[in-house]
């Protein structure tokens, strides 16, 4: 199709053209995604290919002093006078020796079977005059020392390149750099690394360790029966994840899986779009023209995103209360508009759902507005007043001009909100954490994200396994949607050009 | 015509005042109930009218001299707002340092850190809790501030997207002059673009200030029963616990008063900043 064709096409063909293209594209993004990962991967096979040729391609073209720093790091450079950067190296070479044997080595040699001295004996009692091992230390000091180790390896293969360098300055007769200048360079040339060191280690130490953790976990039987009590719990493959899709019995893990994944997806939707439409709604109606006093409109909208979320939305729940609630009083007691108290929360599933969803547009239509404000009044005036000559009302204007040129500027950050909703963890927990779970599922309540049983798993169940496998699959879930959207408005930039 | 013409719009104006009146109305009204209850001198939990019949201001009093049977107002207040200071310069620094490498320098391993960070957003963030609280107990820092100060500072340098958005922005003839001038990195960064970043500064500080007051989950498993070390986060939300909320739901609503009130002026005084902010990462054109 032309795109002198696409224009004359009213909004919902334009929709329908384009929900065509985008499943028809979908094999294709597919097959780019995969190759972009395979490539991804070969990218870094080649990278250390090239990184061990290298490696002995300097060994065999060293002299004694470089050949010796590949075992006793530092001594090329301190024999070519660098002896400040060879001590260093030296120092490194030492405390990563020791700290294998004195702490690595003893955790890493038990990394395999996550230890074999079990605390308790077959009936649960304590055995005394052994030292237990605990499986859980044994994995997080485990992953810790693996990743000292590529660290210490990374140092390594820096001490080599710089034991050959200090060796091919020295041959072509000049003097190897000194330690001062060389601190300097941190300063300038490499000042990236000096600037990144402290927040690498910190996101490292808080966040990448954990996480691998929480992957390995997944792979684990670390769940209510293997705890701390126990101590011992073990590798298990992919048996957590079958667990995830069991289906037998009543209120089986799979059915809630597939159940809270269903409105995971339709509460994401929902939020996403009733916010986004809505929001806009109000928006335009603030910026019309003639309509005074537009910043007081627009701060009594905006002081609901101020105010933090854990008062307005624990308020919400007691608002909502069935007993004593403040809206049950207002629609029962004050309006009479409902015959008797309504259970928002903890009743019929399909009302605490629709409840939820409009709770989150008082939470969510605010930011829209406050976030659409500056982009709407940016829509050429001309574009509306053609229109209107036209003869075309408010709601054709807004479908036909107001919401393509939003959806054209505003789609990064709608993905990024709809993921944003699959992970809304705080609007859920605050409103339904003092609810009992149903009976139908496992250990959720109606209402449940995915995040939200993620953390009802790890707390109140202490299934860590489980929690950890869900969380793989939400990750799985958010990674290809941005990674499917952000191709398709890739290649949707180019063809149609919003003028 | 033109008198129909003016009269049709003074009619629509009307009904979009009518309707922008109504929506405020429900917008504003949780607050108005949250600000006028604070004050309610009788009763208990909440009560089957919506205007109080009278006011006092015993719930603040209560809130800050009432220090025993679970409750420590003053105390929470006082944390959090140790956390926050500490917090506040770590991320800060981290933000400003992060954002300037990767928007000014240009280095091997730019792109796959950025893409890095954007894979760890990916996860959800609940994820990690139980392995970052094993990982402060074997450290021996669980129920003390320094792990709060350590929770919200570590991960900072992630979020240097908006800041990064800012610096791009400053045009970089002003670098490559500093550096025929003969400045290095290091003083182009400390003397020309940081005095040049005041806003993004000013809102970075204020978003790292606010994360300890308005964070809970992670601040409760972390502090767990140490009662004196929450923060007012935790404390406000402990109050509405089972069997607590008859007796402290309206000390509930004067603490979260007297955390929203300066929060909410914070962020009306910054909205601007925040805007430019999501929309520089999030929004093409």
């Amino acid at each position: 199709m032309k795109y002198i064709d696409y224009v004359q096409l009213n909004p919902f063909q334009k929709f329908g053209y384009n929900f065509v293209k985008f499943f028809k594209a979908l094999p294709g993004n597919l097959k780019k995604i995969f190759l972009a990962i395979g490539n991804f991967f070969k990218k870094i096979f080649v990278g250390i290919g090239k990184g061990f040729a290298g490696y002995f391609s300097r060994f065999v073209k060293g002299d004694w002093a470089t050949k010796c720093s590949y075992l006793v790091m530092g001594v090329g450079n301190a024999s070519k006078g660098q002896l400040v950067k060879g001590f260093l190296f030296l120092l490194v070479e030492v405390a990563y020796i020791l700290f294998m044997v004195f702490f690595g080595a003893f955790y890493l040699a038990k990394f395999p079977t996550l230890g074999t001295v079990s605390p308790v004996d077959e009936n649960g009692r304590r055995v005394k005059g052994i030292i237990p091992d605990n499986s859980m230390l044994i994995l997080l000091y485990g992953v810790m020392t693996i990743i000292i180790t590529v660290l210490f390896f990374c140092v390594y293969i820096a001490n080599t390149k710089s034991a050959y360098k200090a060796q091919q300055t020295v041959a072509e007769g000049k003097k190897p750099i000194g330690f001062i200048d060389e601190l300097k360079e941190f300063l300038d040339s490499k000042f990236h690394v000096t600037l990144l060191a402290f927040p690498t280690l910190t996101i490292s130490v808080f966040t990448i360790l954990p996480l691998i953790f929480m992957i390995l976990i997944a792979f684990t039987n670390f769940d209510s029966d293997h705890n701390e009590l126990a101590h011992l719990f073990t590798w298990v493959g992919f048996d957590t994840f079958k667990q995830v899709f069991e289906t037998s019995g009543r209120a089986s893990m799979g059915a809630t899986f597939v159940e809270l994944t269903e409105w995971t997806l339709i509460w994401a939707v929902f939020a996403t779009v009733l916010n986004y439409i809505l929001g806009m709604v109000v928006a335009l109606m603030i910026n019309k023209k003639g309509i005074k006093l537009k910043a007081l409109w627009r701060t009594l909208f905006v002081v609901t995103v101020a105010v933090p979320q854990f008062v307005s939305l624990l308020l919400m729940s007691q608002m909502l209360n069935v007993n004593d609630g403040a809206i049950n009083t207002l629609l029962c007691d004050v309006l009479h508009v409902i015959p008797q108290h309504i259970d928002f929360l903890g009743g019929d599933p399909l009302v605490a759902r629709i409840t939820v969803i409009v709770v989150n547009c008082w939470v969510g239509i605010p930011y829209t507005i406050l976030i659409t404000s500056g982009i709407l009044m940016n829509i050429p005036a001309d574009l509306y007043e053609s229109a209107t000559i036209d003869g075309a009302g408010p709601v054709k204007s807004f479908f036909s001009i107001t919401l393509p040129y939003m959806l054209f500027v505003t789609t990064p950050y709608l993905i990024t909100s709809f993921v944003g909703n699959i992970n809304n963890f705080n609007v859920i927990y605050l409103l339904t954490s003092n609810l009992q779970n149903s009976n139908d599922l496992y250990k959720a309540g109606h209402t449940d994200l995915l995040v939200t049983w993620l953390f009802k798993l790890t707390m109140n169940e202490h299934d860590y396994n489980l929690a950890a496998a869900i969380g793989i699959l939400v990750f799985i879930v958010c990674a290809t949607i941005s990674l499917l959207t952000f191709n398709l408005t890739k290649s949707a930039k180019n063809e149609e050009e919003f003028s | 015509m033109i008198k129909s013409y003016k009269i049709r719009r003074v009619i629509t104006n009307i009904f979009v005042y009518i309707l922008l009146g109504g929506l405020g109305l429900i917008w504003i009204s949780p607050l108005v109930y949250l600000v006028l209850h604070s004050f309610r001198a009788e009763g208990l939990a909440q009560v089957d009218y919506l205007i109080p019949k009278s006011y006092s201001f015993q719930n603040y009093i209560d809130l800050f001299t009432v220090t025993g049977g679970g409750t420590n107002f003053p105390r929470w207040f006082l944390n959090t707002f140790i956390v926050a200071i500490f917090s506040c310069i770590i991320s800060t620094l981290a933000v400003m340092m992060v954002s300037y490498a990767f928007s000014r320098l240009r280095f091997k391993a730019r792109k796959p850190m950025i893409n890095i960070g954007m894979i760890l957003g990916m996860f959800p963030g609940f994820m990690t809790m139980i392995a970052i609280y094993y990982l402060l107990k074997a450290m021996g820092l669980t129920q003390t501030l320094v792990a709060l100060v350590i929770c919200y500072s570590a991960g900072a340098g992630l979020g240097y997207q908006i800041s990064k958005g800012f610096f791009d922005t400053i045009p970089r003839a002003l670098d490559e002059a500093a550096t025929i001038d003969g400045a290095t990195k290091n003083q182009i960064f400390w003397k020309i673009i940081l005095p040049m970043s005041k806003p993004i500064i000013v809102y970075t500080v204020l978003t790292s200030f606010i994360g300890p007051w308005t964070d809970f989950i992670l601040a409760k498993i972390i502090m767990g029963s140490k009662i004196d070390n929450y923060t007012v986060a935790i404390g406000l939300q402990n109050m509405l616990a089972a069997g607590k909320s008859l007796t402290q739901f309206k000390m509930f609503l004067a603490g979260s008063v007297v955390v929203a009130v300066p929060i909410t002026i914070l962020f009306l005084v910054m909205q601007r900043y925040y805007v430019e902010g999501v929309t520089a990462g999030g929004v093409k054109g």
